[in-house]
């Protein structure tokens, strides 16, 4: 080991949200999980597991190097220095006062690796092949995920990745790596393996909602880690991260079943989950950057956009199952158009101020150009990765199977023995 | 002999078992059922969306009598079943040639 000034308090935060993010994948499982028919709910669950498997294991490989080696150039990608992790045991990373060893870095990014691609398997519910998704997650880390981090993440000194160093876009815990790039991918997987069985003409009820509500409580309990450990410092920007999590996701859970009773009569407990989750989506780019009262506006406001928009589906005619686009593609942009318009330097100096702040429209435009070329660049690549494994090894199961259900037919095993 | 069938409000069981117990009967069946009537179906919102949900959940009774005992136990049921409301259910009586009490082999009425 070097002489490196490791922060005890800062490493210690780190580690805890990385444990913090990483149960937010199988939380994730049992949200997805309760949200499916039960002869497809093992198989919802396995695209989360696998994606912990596959994404630690890809990440370790390259992955990490990719979106965090030293950048080739353009703000584009990282190298391959890191390929198995190799010069990283004995190096460390941080602002002057708060680093931290470089695995601990190396984890805690790893598990959003890990939840991203877990999210985009709500889109093909009920369809897909496992064997597929499995290589599915292996190439989309690799050439859509790694890069997005790389450009919004990797901040090395000014030559780092083009959003972070080179536009100066504001996205603190992954507006655009996680949520709008989700959204993206996720409305690309939906359009290329096409529609489910009965889809509009079938009553499709989420078969278990107490598993949706414990899904999504652990998901608000993982987002802490999140969102707060991006500070990468147990200091006071974590703080202000956490509670600005706090308040979003609370109030975007009562606006979406404010929006819902007005809107079909009830308030329903499937709405409160969806909208603690989209809160906590909106919030996700902006909770480094927004004060309180912020917050509580880009909450209030992604629960009801969120809440609006998984309506699309069925007038647009596609089957994003478990409404992917319309949670975090939408909550995404809401929190990164949020940034451009409320962010604040009294609730952090290293931020920006927005429209409504300093008046000036440079920040919102800087969010806009970063959030429609991650959208655009997440769909395309997306959409050709999701055809290339159509044509060749096949993405879809076939009708007859996917209407016996993927529990049996893709795992040989039931979720219940009623 | 008689067969009482009874499709009834499951939350309406408990009340009717005591209604029947106090009347003397001395055994039924249940059963958790799925069914239609003139009731229909209920409609349920999720994300917005709207599903109809064709059946609706009712409990069978089975009930086994004496032929001079039927009438009565119909009327303890649709005492205690009745609330008013649509969807309260249906009570239909058959005639039953033989029961058989498998423990003793007693037939007839006395196996009831």
């Amino acid at each position: 080991m070097t002489n490196l000034q490791i922060s005890g308090a800062d490493t210690a935060w780190v580690l805890a949200s990385s444990a913090l993010v990483l149960l937010m994948t199988p939380a994730l499982a049992l949200f997805y999980g309760g949200l499916v028919r039960t002869k497809s709910t093992l198989n919802m669950m396995m695209m989360s597991f696998s994606a912990i498997g596959v994404g630690t294991i890809v990440w370790i490989l390259w992955g990490y190097s990719l979106a965090f080696g030293p950048d080739t150039g353009g703000g584009l990608i990282g190298d391959l220095s890191h390929v198995g992790l190799a010069q990283t045991l004995d190096t460390a990373v941080g602002a002057e006062g708060h680093q931290i060893p470089t695995p601990a870095f190396v984890m805690f990014q790893m598990t959003f690796a890990i939840i991203t691609v877990a999210l985009l398997s709500g889109a093909i519910a009920d369809r897909a092949k496992f064997g597929a998704w499995v290589v599915f997650i292996a190439a989309w880390i690799t050439l859509i995920y790694a890069p997005i981090a790389h450009w919004a993440f990797a901040s090395q000194g000014g030559n780092g990745g083009w959003i972070i160093d080179k536009l100066g876009a504001l996205d603190f815990a992954g507006g655009t790596v996680v949520e709008i790039n989700s959204g993206a991918a996720a409305l690309a997987l939906a359009i290329v393996l096409g529609r489910r069985e009965g889809f509009k003409r079938d009553a499709m009820r989420p078969h278990n909602i107490p598993f949706i509500l414990l899904g999504a409580g652990l998901l608000w309990f993982g987002w802490f880690g999140f969102n707060a450990g991006s500070a990468l410092a147990a200091g006071h920007l974590a703080s202000v991260a956490m509670i600005n999590t706090q308040i979003a996701t609370a109030a975007a859970a009562m606006s979406w079943i404010a929006y819902e009773r007005i809107k079909t009569g009830k308030p329903t407990t499937l709405g409160v989950a969806s909208g603690a989750i989209a809160g906590a989506v909106a919030i996700t780019p902006s909770c480094g950057f927004v004060t309180p009262l912020g917050a509580l506006v880009i909450g209030l406001g992604g629960g009801v956009a969120s809440a609006y928009a998984v309506s699309l589906k069925y007038k647009l005619n596609y089957d994003d199952s478990l409404d992917v686009v319309g949670i975090h593609g939408v909550g995404g942009v809401v929190g990164m158009i949020g940034i451009g318009l409320l962010a604040s330097k009294a609730a952090n100096s290293a931020g920006g101020d927005g429209l409504f702040i300093s008046g000036s429209p440079d920040l919102l435009f800087k969010q806009v150009i970063a959030a429609t070329t991650v959208a655009a660049f997440s769909f395309i690549g997306t959409w050709l990765i999701a055809t290339v494994i159509s044509k060749t090894i096949g993405f879809r199961v076939s009708r007859e199977r996917e209407m016996m259900g993927l529990d049996t037919v893709e795992h040989a095993e039931s979720a219940y023995d009623l | 002999m008689k067969f009482i069938t009874a499709v009834v409000k499951p939350q309406r069981v408990a009340t009717i078992k005591d209604a029947l117990h106090e009347a003397g009967v001395s055994g039924i069946t249940v059963t958790e059922v799925d069914g239609f009537g003139r009731q229909k179906g209920h409609t349920e919102v999720y994300r917005g969306a709207s599903v109809t949900v064709d059946f609706v959940q009712k409990a069978k009774l089975e009930i086994l009598a004496k032929d001079s005992d039927a009438a009565k136990i119909v009327d303890v049921i649709i005492a205690a079943a009745n609330t008013g409301s649509i969807g309260d259910g249906k009570i239909w009586v058959t005639s039953v040639e033989e029961v058989v009490r498998v423990r003793t082999g007693e037939r007839g009425e006395t196996a009831i």
